[in-house]
C-alpha cells in the first residue's frame, strides 16, 4: 500500500464527495486541492466556482487568492461576487468547502473573534463568503485538523451557520430549507450529522486513528454510527495525481 | 396563486450600526447635479486623491484585496494623510493592510479584514479591531455587494437569505422582516452610497469611460452607486476605441470623476492578463509588521519616501521584477531554463 500524509487523506476523502458534474464553491488550499483533485479523477465535469467571480475554470496550479488569474484560467465565464452568490441562493450549487477557528457539534464555524467579542482575545477577519457559502450552498463540508481547542462545545461566535442549535433550527431560521453541514473531514475521522439532532456523529474511522484518539481530540461528546467503517486510502493513482498534476510545488500537501 | 396579503414587519434587528444614509432620493439629487459633460479628466493621481478623496468619507475600493486593486491610489492616500475615512472591508486583504498601517481609517463594514488569504494575517490591522480604534460592524462579503447593488438600483435596501441565526446578523447592520408575499423570514440590507471609490482597470480613455478583464467581483456596482469615481487605468487609450466596441465597456464616462494613468498600478497585487502578484514583497509587509521601530522604516522606504508608484517598484525590483511578474501571469516562469 502507497505511503501518504493526513493531509493527503484528506484531500483525497473531500475529492471522492464530489461527483461528476456538480458543482462546487471553494476557497483556497486544502478545499481546491480536492476539487482540482476530483475534476482530474472521477469527475471531469466538476464546476468549481470561487467567489471573486472565476466560474469553471481549468486550474493551471494552485491559486493564491480565491481571485487572482488561475481562479479564471481557461474558464467558461470571469463574472463577478453576484453571479457566483446568486448563482448558490437560487440552489445551482451543491457543495462548499469551509474551515474556521472552532467548530461545535452542530457545524457551526467560527472565523470571526476568540474571546469575548467586546474585548477580544483575538481578532479573525470574519465571514468573508463563508456565511454566504454556507447559508445558500446545499451541503457544506469542513476539512480540518481535529483538536480540543478547534473542535468545541460552544464557538465563542457563530460566523458561519452550520445546524444552528440543531433539531429543526436551521429550517426555522430563514436560511433555504435542505441546507446545512454535510461532512467533516479530519486527520482521524470522516464526520456527518445525526438526522433528528443535527449533531456530529462518526462515520469511519481514517487508517490508525482509534475511537479514544477521535473522542479525545474533540471538545464534546461525538456520536458514533451503527455502521462506522474505516476511511479507504488513498490509491497509488489518486496520490499520483495530487501530487504531480494538482500541488507539484507540495503547497498544501506537505504544509 | 391568490396573491394574499402578508405583513412586512420587522422581525430582529442586528445591533451594528448603519454607517452610510441609504435614502435612495437623497442620492438622487446628488445624482441628478452630477456633470454628465464629456471633459477631459485626466489628471496626475496626487490631484485625483486630492480632489475626491476627503478625510471622513467613506471609501470603496475595486478589485479583490490583492487582485485588480488601485495600490497606488492607495499608496498616494496614505501619502497624503487622509484620515477618519469609513472603509468597505469588502474582500479587502492588502488594500486594508496598508490603510491601516497609514492611520486612514476609523470605520469599518467588516465583510473579510486583516488576513490576506492563505498568506497569513495583519498584525498592523489586527490591532485596530483589538484595541477598538476604529468603529465597526459585521457583514459578509455577498452581504456588502448586495448592499452596492440596492444602491446601484436607487432602492433603499434589499432582501437576501443569509447570515440568520448567526452572530454575524447579531452584530450586523440587517433586519430580518416577513416577506409580503411567501411569508418567509429575509435579511433586509441597507444601501450603501459610498462617498468615493477607486478602481483600477486595464484601458480607460481620457473622458473615464473604462474596461477591464477578467473577474469583475463588485466593480460594476460599485461604479454605479458611488458618488464620485477615481479610474486608474494601466493603458490610456483612444476615445475611439471604445466607440467602436460599446459592448466591452463597464463604466461609461460620466460616472467617473478623474483618470489616472497609472501602468503597473495593481502592484504588489495581481494584474490579470497583465502581471501576477509580487509574493516576495507581500511576505516582506507582513514580516515588517511584526516589529514596530522596523515597519516604520519599511514604511517610509515603501510609501512616504517615495515620490511616486515607479519609484516604490523601482525600489522593489524594478523591471527586472517586473518582467518575473509578467512571466508568472504568463505561466512561462521558468520555460528557458526547461526549453
Amino acid at each position: 500500500m502507497a505511503e501518504y500524509n493526513t493531509m493527503e487523506l484528506m484531500i483525497v476523502s473531500a475529492a471522492r464527495e464530489l461527483e461528476n458534474a456538480a458543482t462546487v464553491g471553494v476557497g483556497t488550499g486544502a478545499p481546491c486541492a480536492a476539487a482540482m483533485l476530483a475534476q482530474k479523477t472521477h469527475a471531469p465535469d466538476l464546476v468549481i466556482l470561487f467567489e471573486a467571480g472565476g466560474i469553471s475554470p481549468q486550474l493551471p496550479e494552485m491559486p493564491i487568492s480565491v481571485g487572482d488569474s488561475r481562479t479564471f484560467y481557461r474558464a467558461v465565464k470571469a463574472g463577478g461576487m453576484c453571479d457566483i452568490m446568486e448563482s448558490c441562493a437560487r440552489g445551482l450549487v451543491d457543495y462548499t468547502f469551509l474551515g474556521g477557528a472552532q467548530i461545535d457539534a452542530y457545524g457551526n464555524l467560527n472565523s470571526t473573534v476568540i474571546g469575548d467579542y467586546n474585548a477580544p482575545k483575538v481578532r479573525l477577519p470574519g465571514s468573508g463568503g463563508a456565511n454566504d457559502f454556507a447559508s445558500f450552498c446545499w451541503r457544506t463540508m469542513v476539512i480540518t485538523p481535529q483538536d480540543k481547542r478547534r473542535f468545541v462545545e460552544k464557538v465563542d461566535f457563530i460566523t458561519t451557520p452550520g445546524w444552528l442549535s440543531g433539531g429543526n433550527s436551521r429550517d426555522e431560521s430563514g436560511l433555504p430549507l435542505g441546507t446545512g453541514p454535510y461532512r467533516i473531514i479530519t486527520n482521524m475521522a470522516i464526520m456527518g450529522f445525526e438526522e433528528k439532532s443535527k449533531r456530529m456523529i462518526v462515520l469511519s474511522l481514517n487508517p490508525g486513528s482509534t475511537k479514544e484518539d477521535v473522542q479525545e481530540n474533540c471538545g464534546f461528546e461525538l456520536l458514533w454510527s451503527e455502521d462506522l467503517s474505516e476511511t479507504s486510502p488513498p490509491t497509488a493513482e489518486e496520490l499520483d495525481i495530487l501530487r504531480n498534476q494538482v500541488d507539484p510545488k507540495g503547497y498544501i500537501i506537505n504544509r | 396563486m391568490k396573491n394574499e396579503q402578508v405583513g412586512f414587519g420587522v422581525v430582529a434587528s442586528g445591533t451594528g450600526q448603519v454607517f452610510m444614509d441609504p435614502d435612495p432620493d437623497k442620492a438622487r439629487d446628488f445624482f441628478r447635479k452630477k456633470s454628465k459633460k464629456m471633459s477631459v479628466k485626466l489628471t496626475s493621481m496626487k490631484k485625483a486623491v486630492q480632489d475626491h478623496v476627503h478625510d471622513r468619507d467613506y471609501i470603496a475600493i475595486g478589485g479583490f484585496g490583492a487582485v485588480r486593486t488601485p495600490f497606488e491610489a492607495v499608496h498616494e492616500i496614505v501619502r497624503q494623510k487622509r484620515r477618519n475615512l469609513k472603509f468597505a472591508g469588502h474582500t479587502s486583504t492588502h488594500d486594508m493592510q496598508v490603510l491601516a498601517a497609514g492611520g486612514v481609517i476609523d470605520t469599518v463594514d467588516i465583510a473579510y479584514v486583516i488576513g490576506l488569504e492563505a498568506r497569513g494575517l495583519s498584525k498592523c490591522s489586527r490591532r485596530l479591531f483589538e484595541e477598538q480604534r476604529v468603529t465597526f460592524n459585521e457583514d459578509t462579503n455577498y452581504g456588502l455587494a448586495i448592499r452596492f447593488k440596492a444602491a446601484a438600483m436607487g432602492i433603499p435596501f434589499i432582501p437576501i437569505r443569509n447570515v440568520m441565526g448567526t452572530d454575524t446578523f447579531i452584530h450586523g447592520c440587517g433586519k430580518i422582516v416577513t416577506c409580503p408575499f411567501t411569508g418567509k423570514k429575509l435579511i433586509a440590507k441597507p444601501a450603501i452610497y459610498p462617498d468615493v471609490a477607486v478602481i483600477h482597470v486595464h484601458e480607460a480613455d481620457k473622458y473615464g469611460n473604462a474596461r477591464f478583464r477578467g473577474i469583475s467581483v463588485s466593480d460594476i456596482d460599485v461604479a454605479n452607486c458611488t458618488k464620485h469615481l477615481i479610474i486608474t487605468a494601466e493603458h490610456i487609450v483612444e476615445h475611439d476605441s471604445f466607440r467602436e466596441n460599446p459592448d466591452a465597456t463597464q463604466i461609461p464616462y460620466y460616472l467617473v470623476d478623474a483618470v489616472v494613468e497609472s501602468p503597473w498600478g495593481a502592484y504588489p497585487g495581481n494584474m490579470p492578463y497583465e502581471y501576477f502578484s509580487d509574493e516576495e514583497h507581500l511576505k516582506e509587509w507582513l514580516t515588517a509588521e511584526k516589529d514596530p521601530a522596523a515597519f516604520e522604516e519599511f514604511l517610509d522606504k515603501n510609501i512616504y519616501s517615495c515620490k511616486d508608484h515607479l519609484e516604490y517598484i523601482e525600489k522593489n525590483g524594478g523591471l527586472r521584477k517586473l518582467k518575473y511578474l509578467r512571466e508568472l501571469e504568463m505561466l512561462t516562469d521558468g520555460e528557458e531554463q526547461n526549453g
